[in-house]
């Protein structure tokens, strides 16, 4: 009853291949942008910006740009922090050198230096693939944390080896630094992430997306067809690590505010979860890679709730807990549901096109 | 471009010419001194037992093989070997034996792909869906739409490919190749493993193609019926050699093909 698609047609070829097709889902996603962008920047607090929102847009913008690498063309990437790394250090060079600089350049041009680095990391997946890629790709990661670690040009040859944020404004409002308000630093995570989004989206529904799709599907016959596999397979490297990159340089600059490499850009902190994330949303899906963000980013806070002010639990156990329980749902979830969140989300969906009444 | 050649090439002139192909792994030699012509505008079998280099032979047609010695005159120009991606240029579309769909994308989305060298829009204009991009989108999917019509895939068209049974699968990979619009069609085994009302839906859509699109096509078939049916002329190879060529007529009453295909007696 709910998701009824009968007596929705679509006469042109337009209608029938545009983002949301169902009314339904036009609606759903009107009132979650109107909520998003009308009701939240009004009622945010620090707590829900620093905990669940802002991390979850961050999250949910790596996860799409790992999501186009792997999910969609098929190349397995464990750099993820590496590349967040790269994009965060960028962003802050750049601000040393051009302090007059609008921060949503900066942000974009780091991304477009991420994108970059990815290309050079991405070569050898034109001879390797599967594991043997996922291991060359974790030498990246270890690579860069290294280089940032070890170049102190990187770090303004500060003593801590760390880097802090200088305040930038977008329309007179701070967005970056300690000062900026909460409903600030939301909307510009969101801001960014919607665009992105729907440029991602219309990647993957056009020439491109096709392209990677080839490639990850058969590779041999994508070549039959005139996909090149070279250019294919580094523009989805260009344009994953362009979107990791704007989440490191966010993860950097609005997020944390001053970061220290071999800490925040860990294999640990971000790669896994990041591929966790688009495991269990959903690999190959826009959706999944938001499901499986706020998954990630909302499961601690919820299993800490559930521990220390529910049950009574201390802090430290509840943390040793937290990463068993953590570890446990990953493989029950890859048993249970090995495509993810997304398609538990489809299968729902079935089920509410039949409610109330299923035959 | 060769395909601009291929194009002013009359019908029933040649198209392809292989002189003297060989084709080596190591020590194994797939293909030795093979030469044939493929005229432009005929429906050209191989065939010949199995291990008898078939494949091979489509594969260095569209440069997947490089052949170890040997010229391909390809629409005119002679070269020492084919590139995959300048045979898809030039109007070059294969099947292969074993199916190879992009098994996770639907039916649609598999067609789709063959109009990816057709399709011009740059990144930049992809990633805002602009005017132009929307526009070329609906120009293909409205070719891709008579290859659905054609095939009878309508049913089937949001379904992922995966899911499919095997003969619809075949007619995908088909379909896929059609939607490239090939001057030249290469069909590996199109036919393998149909039973009899699948095989004779299969040889009317090709033949179909060949009749009102000119398409010439190239293809490996084992069952002799539908090949001495619908080919117009047949070359038969056999351990990496050519053992025979002609008319299917002249084919079925040639002793050395009959003494692969059965076997010799030593007595």
């Amino acid at each position: 009853m709910i998701y009824k698609e009968t007596g929705q047609y679509k006469s042109s070829y337009k209608s029938d291949h545009a983002i949301f097709p169902l009314l339904q889902d036009k609606i759903a996603f009107s009132t979650l942008m109107f909520v998003a962008f009308l009701i939240i920047p009004f009622v945010i607090n620090s707590y829900w910006e620093k905990a669940i929102l802002v991390p979850f847009l961050i999250f949910s913008l790596a996860a799409i740009g790992l999501n186009i690498l792997t999910g969609y063309c098929g190349q397995v990437s464990l750099g993820t922090g590496g590349f967040m790394a790269v994009g965060a250090f960028s962003t802050y060079k750049i601000m040393t050198y051009f302090p007059d600089m609008n921060i949503m350049i900066i942000i974009l041009i780091s991304g477009l230096i991420t994108a970059a680095v990815g290309i050079i990391f991405g070569l050898p997946s034109l001879r390797i693939k599967g594991f043997y890629l996922a291991v060359a790709t974790l030498a990246s990661q270890f690579f860069l944390v290294w280089l940032f670690n070890k170049v102190p040009w990187f770090y303004n040859y500060s003593d801590t080896g760390q880097i802090t944020v200088s305040e930038r404004t977008m329309f007179g409002i701070p967005v970056t630094g300690a000062e900026a308000p909460s409903y600030a630093t939301y909307l510009f995570c969101l801001v960014l992430v919607v665009l992105l989004s729907f440029a991602a989206k219309n990647l993957i529904r056009s020439k491109m997306g096709r392209s990677w799709m080839a490639i990850r599907d058969m590779d041999i016959a994508a070549e039959i067809i005139g996909v090149p596999p070279l250019k294919t397979k580094l523009s989805a490297f260009a344009i994953s690590s362009f979107y990791i990159g704007i989440a490191g340089a966010l993860y950097f600059a609005v997020f944390l505010g001053a970061i220290e490499v071999t800490e925040s850009f860990d294999i640990m902190t971000i790669s896994f979860p990041v591929l966790f994330m688009i495991i269990i949303g959903g690999l190959g899906s826009m959706l999944g890679s938001f499901l499986g963000a706020a998954f990630v980013v909302t499961l601690p806070i919820g299993l800490k709730f559930l521990m220390v002010d529910m049950v009574g639990l201390s802090a430290v156990t509840a943390k040793h807990f937290e990463i068993t329980i953590w570890g446990l749902l990953m493989i029950v979830f890859l048993i249970v549901e090995p495509h993810g969140l997304a398609r538990l989300w489809s299968i729902a969906k079935e089920k509410l096109r039949r409610w109330p009444f299923p035959y | 471009m060769s395909l601009e050649e291929l194009k002013k090439i009359p019908y029933g002139k040649s198209a392809i010419e292989l002189k003297n192909i060989s084709l080596a792994f190591g020590g194994v030699k797939a293909l030795t001194d093979v030469s044939f012509d493929v005229k432009k505008g005929e429906v050209f079998a191989i065939i010949g037992p199995n291990g008898a280099g078939k494949s091979s032979m489509l594969n260095v047609i569209n440069g997947f093989y490089k052949p170890t010695s040997g010229i391909i005159n390809f629409a005119g120009t002679d070269r020492n070997e084919m590139e995959p991606e300048l045979a898809a240029k030039s109007g070059i579309a294969r099947t292969f034996q074993n199916i190879a769909l992009f098994k996770g994308m639907s039916t649609l989305d598999n067609l789709m792909t063959g109009r990816l060298l057709k399709q011009k829009q740059n990144l930049l204009m992809q990633a805002l869906y602009f005017g132009p991009v929307a526009k070329e989108e609906e120009e293909h999917r409205e070719r891709v739409e008579r290859v659905i019509d054609f095939l009878d895939l309508q049913s089937i068209r949001r379904t992922p490919v995966g899911s499919l049974p095997y003969g619809l699968q075949k007619r995908v990979e088909l379909g896929r190749a059609l939607a490239m619009e090939p001057e030249i069609l290469l069909l590996d085994e199109p036919m393998a493993g149909m039973n009899v009302e699948e095989k004779q839906d299969m040889s009317r859509f090709v033949l179909t193609v060949n009749n009102e699109l000119k398409t010439t096509i190239v293809l490996i078939e084992h069952d002799m019926g539908v090949v001495m049916d619908i080919s117009d002329r047949i070359v038969v190879l056999d351990y990496g050699k050519k053992i025979g060529s002609g008319l299917p007529k002249e084919i079925r009453n040639n002793k050395a093909v009959i003494d692969a295909y059965l076997g010799v007696s030593d007595d």
